[in-house]
């Protein structure tokens, strides 16, 4: 009540003090209402021009602190060789995701950030993004597993930019003062995890993001049935309720009592500082993980070893080793600027100015410059070089709903309750063929 | 007679001039068109949608009643989801209300400090439910919050946000925290706007202080208890931001609210199903938004 007699009179100042009609106190209500909407639908209606064609537009994912100055360096030894300019638009890197359908369907940047693999084929196959193998032609240096994950239906649409392995991290001076020695098979993985729970430093564990522990989820699986079988049970065409896949959550079943309790409840950030203040012994983590957790003058102490070998017949032939990099969205207001760009950004040199300010991240060219990598680039670098087949990790490897809306549930509940395996593949099968048969095109 | 009678109808014919009309469609068609835009449109639309398929890009595929069916049979968060929200409501209507209706009273009473009191408990009520889900992960946390650092259970932690049958238990606590202060100022206004010859007059008839609470104080409040169970159902049936900031309420902390966003934002998302289960938290919404009108209604008409 009092705040629509608030808005008439308000709407109408000149009104009040002279003897105020019903009609005028009508009209100066309606004048303030349209006052209000008409800017709105104004601005709804308004598409600013396509913009000066000398710059370009990047959205960028790379919110923290280190990749964003990275990117930056990047573009400005793009800006500085070819005279050009580059806007970056950095959104936070979870709203980027969530909103990235609106995104590429709205008004999106000409050149965007995204990942390899199953998310980019899904948008490619959408048909809203722009085919550039045009500008692959001229690339050299990107392997065949890279060009593969960058291609959908024989065309490429995606420039590869750096990757990172997930593996099993520790303190080198950890393991030395404990004299714990690396592992290479699973048995001996279980004995030295067995091993730090009785000396108090159980293995990090978490589980809070939802994320974290798919990567341990993909090694088993891929270690004991092999990089085909988990890419077809990714993307669908396995069931779950296979005894391989049961396999898969017993054999893990074997780490759960050495793990540090309470997974649910700690973030990666906590699981991280933790290997840091050494309480905990080791972890299986992406690179950048223990690496931003650490501070700077102790990340030399930081080793890895490869995630261990389970059937001698697949070795630890596969790595995960999520690649992130650039796509041109099919909207795209200045093509031939982006694909300048995207030129520059596929060569070696590209990537050294961004590692250069990245660490925790290894070039994906082979021509890129590696004397000035550390320790720990250089034996990711191997890592991944000797890789027989490069997964990318779950929530990349198959589609994003049911990565997001029920195997993050399952896995959670698999570690709440590790006993009943075979109601929970039940479950994930159930829902997966509910999701799978929803076609994607 | 004849002649005044005339005369009102040519006034009741001039009452309304062109001008006056159009001036009465523009200003009743512009709440009503936002009406129908903002909250009719989207209602509609969802309900629409939740027979359908859709993943937000590509084409929309009828499905009838396959998200329903799907969602009773086979989505394992969705009956923990509403057992969760039961429990919200009942956790809030039957502990943090009364509470908060107790240190009303209390502080209107005019205990020692009351005004220290009644600003300390109402502050929690600016912040908003994010907020506060992040203060209750400094105080939670498994590894580095305060009550796992003071009990110092390094070896077997409790953990407070991640066990699923306790963290919603946590997650209440810290909403009711928030709802009490609420609660305790809105019964602090009514309290105070009691005629205190009510309670004299009960005291002369030999009524001790709980008589003249329950029979004479508590009904002349009816006009807060009407606004404090509709801001209290309000509060349960969209808490959202609170679990979302903690662990984007998976594990033991599904609300449908949760469910919801999870299906439709997002890449890839599942548009049709999540609307399915708006369907439903819209239902339950609809069913005490009609018992609370018609009692509104009745009351009215009984008055």
């Amino acid at each position: 009540m009092a705040q629509s007699s608030l808005k008439g009179l308000g709407a109408s100042g000149d009104v009040i003090g002279h003897r105020m009609s019903r009609r005028s106190l009508l009209r100066g209500a309606a004048v303030g209402a349209g006052a209000v909407t008409l800017p709105a639908l104004l601005t709804a209606c308004g598409d600013g021009p396509g913009g000066n064609k000398n710059e370009v537009t990047v959205g960028s994912n790379a919110s923290d602190s280190v990749p964003k100055k990275a990117f930056a360096a990047a573009f400005a030894a793009y800006e500085k060789e070819s005279g050009k300019k580059v806007k970056v638009n950095t959104k936070d890197h979870n709203d980027f995701q969530e909103n990235i359908n609106r995104y590429l369907q709205g008004t999106p940047d000409d050149v965007f950030m995204w990942f390899a693999g199953y998310r980019m084929q899904y948008f490619a196959e959408k048909g809203l993004l722009t085919d550039i193998s045009d500008v692959w032609q001229g690339y050299s240096g990107f392997s065949d597993a890279l060009k593969s994950q960058s291609t959908h239906a024989g065309k490429q649409y995606f420039v590869p930019y750096y990757y990172y392995p997930w593996a099993v991290f520790h303190r080198k001076s950890f393991f030395a003062s404990k004299g714990y020695q690396q592992p290479k098979t699973w048995d001996e993985f279980i004995a030295l995890a067995k091993q730090m729970s009785k000396d108090g430093t159980p293995v990090a564990f978490c589980d809070k993001d939802g994320w974290p522990a798919m990567g341990t989820f993909d090694y088993i699986n891929m270690r004991l049935n092999g990089y085909d079988f988990h890419k077809s049970l990714m993307a669908g065409e396995e069931s779950w309720t296979d005894s391989k896949v049961k396999k898969v959550f017993d054999t893990w079943r074997e780490l759960m009592p050495y793990y540090q309790k309470g997974a649910l409840g700690r973030t990666w950030e906590e699981a991280g500082q933790s290997l840091q203040q050494r309480k905990t012994g080791m972890a299986v983590f992406g690179m950048p993980h223990p690496g931003s957790q650490f501070p700077e003058n102790e990340r030399d102490d930081i080793d890895f070893f490869a995630f261990p070998e389970i059937d001698p017949q697949y070795g630890q032939d596969a790595v995960e080793a999520p690649i992130d990099g650039f796509l041109v969205a099919r909207k795209s207001k200045n093509m031939a600027g982006a694909k300048n760009l995207l030129k520059w950004l596929g060569k070696p040199k590209a990537e050294d100015v961004y590692l250069q300010y990245d660490p925790n991240n290894v070039a994906v060219n082979t021509g890129a410059d590696t004397s000035q990598y550390s320790a720990l680039q250089k034996k990711s670098a191997q890592l991944v070089a000797g890789a027989k087949q490069i997964s990318q990790f779950m929530d990349r490897d198959t589609r994003p709903d049911f990565a997001s809306t029920v195997m993050i549930q399952a896995i959670q509940e698999f570690i709440g309750n590790p006993k009943d395996v075979d109601g929970l593949c039940n479950k994930i099968e159930r829902q997966k063929k509910t999701i799978f048969s929803q076609a994607v095109s | 007679m004849a002649l005044t009678s005339r005369r009102a109808g040519r006034r009741r014919l001039r009452r309304f001039t062109r001008r006056d009309l159009v001036v009465l469609g523009v200003l009743l068609g512009i709440p009503v068109l936002l009406d129908l835009v903002i909250v009719w449109g989207p209602t509609l639309a969802s309900i629409g949608l939740s027979f359908t398929s859709w993943d937000g890009l590509g084409d929309i595929h009828w499905v009838g009643t396959d998200n329903y069916k799907n969602l009773f049979t086979n989505y394992p968060p969705f009956w923990p989801a509403v057992r969760h929200n039961v429990l919200w409501l009942l956790f809030l209507g039957l502990i943090a209300t009364p509470f908060g209706l107790l240190l009303a009273v209390l502080i209107d009473r005019g205990v020692r400090f009351s005004r220290f009191y009644q600003s300390t408990i109402y502050l929690p009520v600016v912040l908003s439910l994010a907020v506060v889900g992040f203060i209750a992960q400094l105080i939670l946390g498994t590894d580095q919050g305060v009550v796992n650092t003071i009990l110092g259970h390094r070896e077997n932690p409790i953990d407070w946000l991640g066990d699923a049958d306790l963290n919603i238990w946590m997650m209440m606590i810290a909403a009711s925290w928030r709802h009490t202060g609420y609660v305790m100022i809105l019964y602090l206004a009514g309290l105070k706007s009691v005629d205190p010859a009510l309670k004299e007059a009960a005291a002369i008839d030999g009524a001790n202080a709980r008589q003249t609470f329950f029979r004479v104080v508590f009904p002349t409040l009816r006009p807060v208890n009407v606004i404090v169970g509709v801001i209290t159902v309000i509060e349960a049936l969209r808490a959202f931001d609170i679990v979302y900031a903690v662990n984007k309420g998976r594990n033991g902390l599904e609300l449908l609210s949760v469910l919801i966003t999870d299906n439709i934002i997002g890449e890839a998302s599942r548009i049709g199903f999540g609307s399915a289960i708006a369907v439903v938290l819209l239902i339950v919404s609809l069913g005490f938004i009609v018992t609370f009108l018609v009692q509104e209604l009745r009351g009215a008409r009984d008055r």
